[in-house]
């Protein structure tokens, strides 16, 4: 294989890397925040839940805005395109992700009931609304989109944003990403709280982790009757990365089974994803909490990567002009680019895998509601 | 045929500027406050004393609130590039996209994480532990303006890339023209040292307000001290790195360098007025009336004193040649892109160089076609395209005008009150107190203008001669475009009421108000009679 497209598939798989680290980690804050007026009937034990996760969502975060940049960097087509052809979903993103640092911040800092009341409302919207745009988004670029490129590369859109708001596949998509979420962040709290927000947590985090099952097994369904995308002529992965020319694609029912048919292999990660989700929540309910945490890890890279292994080398195939279907191979940054990236993440990634567990490890233990109230640095 | 709709940029533009300024309001504090924390945390664990934790863990506080909003505006940035300026990022993303995920993977990370046991880790950590903690808080948000500053010297300077016809964008080649570009450098040294003028001069406000009213005396005393001292350097060093802003631009780009000075005609050294005031008139091409200072633009700018700086009026004729080269060169282009034959290759590499300013060219063109402007129109298409070259001069000059200005007021502000600081004549002085208090908000705005000269300047590019503003926005429609504005319109009133009401809420407080079990008053009176501070530590 030639270097660059080793690079692109490298690039890739990082970027399959980090979007489940996304799910994950502010996936795991998220459900915090959608459960904060459920796991917390005062305002004691809802501070106890927010500073569980007060050290760490900011670092989180992170990993959202890496998400972006990395792909920016990575695949600039992708990036540009698909923000702008999502705009009103993205705004309303956007919206609600900008919300939560501030919410974070503020909410405990002044004494009135109706502003933090007001806060604890925003927490709910800014936990449930990203989460369920992140699983639509991929619902919606199973789908696929209607957009074609100009020929200065300007996309253009073909398709009104109600038909990717209103998708069912997408909201079902959107609604299992939020169940995981939830689960996700009723173990974190098991994990750092006690009685009572301990009970509640759990009772939530078995919900959400056999919602996340459901929805999964009756999404399987949906996509072996979707319609896929296919090449219909050999595609060069070294290609120039342009999404003008250079592929012939088109529309097959059941394309997205393609890739499984032909290495069944692949099989094993709708296996873990839905062995995870149900694995999860048996821990929880056995009260093995790191488990349990653990095993939230493995349903993301199930789901994920069960999206990942249909659509390969897809990324958002277009519906109006399949031809310019941004792929892998055509919406990469350059060879010298991917290069340079690799470089700076090879050596950045373990330093801050590194300092991230390191502060995981100062905050141990759990968190006290009469501490909290009588600390004025949290939040 | 798909046309750029004016409007739809227009707001975008608007939609970016707005966004981008109110991104800027709190990361001038953050770049400032982290260092400034971190310099008081340092005297509390050489010497012990504990007022200095107090002064770190009061103004940490503020740093807080104010934190808060530039991490909730900074993701906003982080999106818009994609959501509003899909060509943009698709043209120059290879080489803009590599600093933007850099300053996530090396500076937002430590930043945020270690933030996190910053305000949490107070008793976690050893003193020492702690302080490095706050250090690096420090270090990541100024990272953070490294990476962002060198991307943006990139649409500024875009060394390090090249035209690539077969993916019809600029191909990153070489890392090392990307960051060791000079304007990067002086940009980030320059910005980073306007955010902790704004934070210095934040410090000393609130400080002059409790001596004014006589609370928390020793504290306000001593923080203003710090403050002014770290204030006057990072002034000097303000106006400095200004200094060589502007001889880069003068290098690099001669049409933001005229249009800040206000220079139609080419100038006549050594006599050449430094204008001070003047009303420039963007349709008529000239200045109503100038006031300046004979024989100090020649040297200020160019360092010497016989050096000629180009008017606006001579580089629009310089344009032409481009202009015409550039419909040359994106006419062939458009025949490589459906034809893909050598001959074509060929002609577009003969123009290669001037491509940018075809594009330019694309708003006169019958239907928005460069390619199907008719031999005889050419002439017309070409004189049409020539003014638009240039910026809003009168933005560019004035906004220039006011930061400089400004620079002048917080050399003398600092001066002043450094030496009365110094002197401990500072109660005595209610004017200058008065005036540092009311000057707390004039360093953001000093840093607002400095932007708007940046990137007003810049303009009609967004890559700067090689890839028109108009060319780069998305495709959207006015709705969109009406519905994202008014949603941050809204959210960030509210954000806006939100932080000030918690600023002044913990500045009136004042530094007692968190665990200080005793007033300031008996704890300054204490310090005062025993001569030692208290032990560390409650
Ligand atoms: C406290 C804020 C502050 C102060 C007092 C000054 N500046 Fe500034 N200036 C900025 C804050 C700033 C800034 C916001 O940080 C900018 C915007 C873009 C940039 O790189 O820095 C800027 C940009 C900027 C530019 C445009 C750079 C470009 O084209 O990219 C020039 C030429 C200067 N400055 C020059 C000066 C001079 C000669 C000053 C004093 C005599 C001065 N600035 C004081
Ligand atoms: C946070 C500090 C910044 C501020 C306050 C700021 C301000 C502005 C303003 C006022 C404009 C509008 C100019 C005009 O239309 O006349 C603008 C445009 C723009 N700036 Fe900046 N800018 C900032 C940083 C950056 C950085 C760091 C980048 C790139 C990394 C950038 C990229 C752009 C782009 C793409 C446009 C749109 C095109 C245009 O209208 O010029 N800006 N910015
Ligand atoms: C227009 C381009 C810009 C983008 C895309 C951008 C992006 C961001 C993002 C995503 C964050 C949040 C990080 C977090 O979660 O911790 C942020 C915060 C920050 N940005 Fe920006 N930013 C821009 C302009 C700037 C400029 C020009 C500077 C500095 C000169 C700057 C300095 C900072 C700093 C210091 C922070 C962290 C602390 C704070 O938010 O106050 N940014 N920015």
């Amino acid at each position: 294989m030639e270097l660059y497209a080793l690079l692109k598939l490298i690039w890739a798989a990082l970027l399959c890397v980090l979007l489940i680290g996304l799910g994950l980690m502010v996936g795991m804050d998220m459900g915090v925040g959608t459960l904060l007026r459920f796991v917390g009937r005062n305002d004691g034990e809802r501070r106890t839940a927010l500073n569980i996760i007060g050290p760490h969502w900011d670092g989180n975060q992170v990993w959202f805005i890496l998400g972006g940049g990395a792909i920016f960097a990575a695949f600039p087509t992708l990036y540009a395109t698909s923000f702008s052809v999502f705009y009103v979903v993205m705004i309303l993103l956007l919206f609600s992700m900008i919300l939560r640092p501030v919410a974070f911040e503020y909410r405990s800092k002044a004494d009135s009931h109706l502003w933090r009341a007001s806060w604890d409302w925003v927490f709910l919207i800014s936990g449930f609304l990203p989460m369920f745009i992140y699983g639509a988004a991929f619902g919606n670029i199973l789908h696929g989109v209607g957009y074609h490129f100009g020929w200065t590369g300007q996309y253009y859109q073909d398709s009104s944003f109600f038909s990717y708001l209103l998708n069912p596949f997408a909201i079902l998509c959107g609604l299992m990403s939020v169940a995981l979420s939830v689960y996700q962040g009723g173990v974190m709290l098991m994990l750092r709280a006690e009685n009572p927000i301990y009970e509640r947590a759990r009772r939530y985090a078995l919900r959400g982790g056999l919602t996340a099952a459901i929805l999964f097994i009756i999404g399987g369904f949906f996509i072996t009757r979707m319609q896929g995308f296919v090449f219909t002529a050999p595609v060069d992965p070294a290609m120039p990365a342009s999404p003008m020319h250079g592929q012939h694609v088109a529309m097959v029912a059941g394309g997205w089974l393609h890739n499984y048919a032909a290495h069944p292999v692949l099989w094993l990660l709708p296996l873990l994803g839905l062995a995870s989700m149900i694995g999860g929540t048996l821990a929880a309910r056995m009260n093995k909490v790191i488990l349990a945490w653990w095993i939230g890890l493995g349903s993301w890279i199930g789901t994920i990567g069960t999206v990942a292994a249909a659509m390969f080398p897809f990324f958002m195939p277009s519906t109006t002009a399949p031809d310019q279907s941004l792929t892998i191979w055509n919406s990469s940054a350059s060879a010298y680019g991917l290069t340079c990236m690799l470089v700076v993440a090879l050596i950045f990634v373990p330093i801050i895998l590194c300092y991230t567990s390191w502060c995981y490890y100062v905050m141990r233990g759990k968190v006290h509601t009469a501490d909290i109230v009588n600390d004025s640095h949290s939040y | 045929m798909d046309m750029i709709n004016p409007t739809v940029v227009d707001l975008s533009r608007f939609q970016f500027a707005l966004t981008a300024l109110y991104h800027f309001m709190f990361v001038p504090l953050t770049l400032g406050l982290t260092f400034m924390l971190a310099a008081m945390e340092t005297v509390y664990v050489v010497t012990g004393r504990k007022i200095y934790k107090d002064m770190a863990m009061f103004w940490g506080k503020l740093f807080g609130i104010n934190f808060a909003l530039g991490v909730a505006t900074g993701i906003t940035m982080e999106f818009e590039f994609g959501t509003n300026w899909s060509m943009y990022s698709r043209f120059f993303g290879d080489m803009f996209g590599t600093p933007l995920a850099i300053e996530g993977l090396m500076a937002f990370f430590m930043e945020s994480t270690f933030v996190g046991l910053m305000f949490f880790g107070w008793d976690r950590l050893s003193k020492q532990a702690h302080l490095a903690v706050t250090y690096l808080v420090a270090l990541g948000s100024n990272l953070s303006a490294l990476w962002i500053l060198i991307a943006n010297a990139g649409m500024n300077v875009p060394h390090g890339a090249h035209f690539d016809p077969d993916t019809m964008r600029l191909q990153f080649d070489s890392f090392v023209k990307l960051i060791f570009s000079p304007d990067a450098q002086a940009k980030f040294v320059h910005t980073s040292v306007a955010g902790y003028v704004s934070a210095a001069l934040l410090v000393m406000g609130v400080s002059a307000f409790y001596l004014l009213r006589g609370q928390h005396r020793q504290f306000a005393a001593r923080s203003f001290r710090m403050a002014a001292l770290f204030g006057i350097i990072s002034t000097v060093a303000v106006i400095t790195l200004g200094d060589v802003l502007g001889r880069e631009d003068y290098m690099e780009q001669p049409t933001k360098i005229a249009a800040i000075e206000g220079l139609w005609h080419t100038s006549k050294p050594p006599y050449e007025p430094w204008i001070l005031a003047a009303l420039p008139d963007d349709a008529k091409q000239e200045n109503h009336f100038e006031i300046g200072v004979p024989f100090v633009l020649t040297p200020l700018i160019t360092h010497d004193f016989n050096t000629p700086i180009r008017g606006m009026h001579e580089l629009e004729d310089a344009a032409a040649p481009r202009i015409e080269s550039g419909i040359a060169a994106v006419s062939a282009l458009r025949r490589y892109q459906e034809t893909h034959q050598q001959a074509d290759l060929d002609a577009f590499k003969a123009h290669e160089a001037d491509l940018g300013f075809g594009f330019l060219a694309t708003r006169h063109a019958p239907n928005q076609d460069v390619t199907a402007i008719p031999a005889d129109a050419l002439q017309s298409v070409v004189e049409q395209t020539k003014p638009d070259i240039l910026p809003n001069v009168f933005v560019t000059f004035w906004s220039f005008r006011i930061m400089v200005f400004l620079a002048l007021y917080f050399f003398a502000l600092f001066a002043i009150s450094a030496y009365l600081s110094l002197k401990n004549k500072l109660e005595r002085n209610k004017l200058i107190l008065k005036a540092c208090m009311w000057s707390i908000p004039l360093p953001i705005l000093a840093t607002e203008f400095g932007w708007i000269t940046a990137e007003a300047g810049r303009q009609p590019w967004t890559v700067f001669n090689t890839l028109p503003t108009f060319l780069s926005a998305s495709t959207h429609s006015t709705s969109y475009m009406v519905f994202s504005l008014a949603g941050f319109a809204l959210l960030y009133s509210i954000f806006i009421a939100a932080e000030l009401y918690l600023m002044f809420k913990f500045a009136r407080l004042g530094p007692e108000a968190h665990d200080a079990p005793h007033s300031d008053d008996a704890y300054a009176a204490h310090c005062a009679v025993v001569g030692t501070p208290h032990a560390s530590g409650h």
